[in-house]
């Protein structure tokens, strides 16, 4: 019944292809269709910022973008941030070190905000890190650990930036 | 939640677009969908079409021309942020843009959405108040100007046709030597402001002011100029006594009452951050040409 329209999207380095419905989310289409279900959803109507993702490396909000507007473009989900299955990011090892998780729920959107603040802004004060995550919902109210577990992160990042 | 069933159109160009707009009933354009998608995911909007900008070319761009900026109405609120063409020569649209939503916010949304959605404590809203923007406007029969003193019709309504869109944004830049400040009053960082206020001003070589633009957003149905307050600082000398004495009838504006703030609330802030901004704006002037 309602209107369909195949697209091609690459998420996490891996093409994907699939028939939707036009009034389909981003959030959505990762959630259910691909059951990459590490993106949360909380507030669905851009607040919480749960539901961050990198879409061409730029974070953005995927409960407010149709899955059809991904159609060619790439997407990061926390599911593709650790290098391998066995190894995790030096972010979320920083997370895991400084009690950052708590409950889980804000996490994912979280850290790929934080990898786009990395990124742009490799050595962040810690001010830095609280605008940059003040998009970013945390109801066990425990931004402490997360911006310790972000400044860790930095300083980690940078060190391996310098080794050989 | 999720979206009501729409139809949707990812037209390439801007005459594609208003074609559709021309032959669709109930149709709503997405832009940056920041303030779009939430009220789709609510259901406050129920579109039959849904028209998505975002495909089409040419509406992202930042450029100078005959000492205004050019801003395409697709232009993210990012690309804003990082332009050094906008920090160089519109420092107030600079400043305000930081109080714009959040990182993941500002990559997504728009000039045009933020101009064209019309909150009236919006910050991109009160810099086109304060910089006499003047929007272009396509439709069938072509593109049409107009100020955007004149855009706000109503509440959250802009002085657009069914079959009209915004296509860019003119800033007339002022000045190398010339004061700015955005200040607002919000109750969380990346929140609608409660209360804002832009001011830009020049000066004399005798430090007297020749020239002033005061904006104050989050009063009322939108941005107003506090025209009088403009009027009233040409040939002062901007000190604090005298910056009060001027600032003070700020307390009569009309102002709403809502759930965040009572009106009387509203007219002191407007009060205060004037006086902040203009004073900051003075310092700037003092302070020399950018670095």
């Amino acid at each position: 019944m309602s209107e369909q329209r195949t697209i091609a999207v690459t998420i996490n380095g891996k093409r994907h292809e699939a028939a939707v419905p036009v009034r389909l989310t981003l959030a959505d289409f990762l959630r259910q269709h691909l059951k990459l279900t590490g993106t949360h959803l909380g507030c669905e109507h851009g607040v919480c910022g749960a539901c961050t993702v990198l879409f061409d490396g730029h974070s953005a909000r995927s409960c407010l973008m149709l899955a059809v507007q991904a159609d060619g473009h790439d997407v990061l989900t926390v599911e593709g941030i650790a290098p391998d299955a066995n190894t995790l990011h030096p972010l979320q090892q920083a997370f895991h070190d400084h009690h950052g998780l708590q409950c889980g729920f804000c996490t994912p959107g979280i850290l790929t905000t934080l990898i786009e603040l990395l990124r742009d802004n490799p050595n962040p004060t810690e001010a830095d890190i609280r605008v940059g995550i003040s998009g970013n919902l945390c109801r066990c109210t425990g931004y402490h650990n997360i911006v310790a577990a972000a400044l860790e992160a930095a300083r980690r990042l940078r060190s391996a930036e310098r080794a050989p | 939640m999720k979206p009501p069933a729409f139809s949707y159109h990812d037209p390439r160009s801007v005459a594609d677009a208003v074609g559709l707009l021309a032959s669709l009933d109930n149709a709503k354009l997405l832009a940056g969908g920041q303030s779009l998608m939430p009220m789709l995911n609510m259901r406050f909007v129920l579109p039959d079409h849904l028209i998505d900008l975002n495909r089409v070319e040419g509406l992202n761009t930042i450029r100078e021309e005959n000492g205004a900026l050019e801003i395409g109405a697709m232009t993210r609120q990012r690309d804003i942020e990082f332009s050094d063409l906008v920090r160089e020569r519109c420092p107030l649209m600079h400043e305000a843009i930081g109080h714009v939503g959040h990182r993941q916010t500002r990559n997504r949304g728009t000039l045009g959405g933020s101009l064209c959605h019309l909150d009236p404590a919006a910050e991109l809203v009160a810099v086109a108040a304060a910089l006499d923007a003047k929007l272009t406007i396509a439709g069938k029969n072509g593109t049409r100007a107009i100020d955007f003193a004149a855009f706000p019709v109503a509440y959250m309504t802009p002085a657009l046709e069914p079959d009209e869109l915004l296509t860019g944004a003119s800033f007339s830049c002022w000045p190398e030597r010339h004061g700015y400040s955005f200040v607002e009053f919000s109750r969380r960082h990346g929140d609608f402001a409660i209360v804002s206020a832009a001011a830009l001003i020049e000066e004399d070589a005798h430090g007297k002011v020749t020239r002033a633009s005061l904006t104050l957003g989050g009063m009322g149905l939108a941005p107003v100029r506090a025209s009088d307050v403009e009027r009233a600082l040409i040939g002062e000398t901007i000190e604090d006594k005298r910056l009060r004495e001027i600032c003070e009838p700020l307390r009569k504006l009309d102002a709403v009452d809502d759930i965040h703030a009572p009106a009387s609330y509203r007219r002191q802030l407007a009060t205060v951050l004037s006086r902040r901004a203009l004073f900051k704006a003075h310092e700037r002037i003092a302070e020399g040409p950018r670095a």
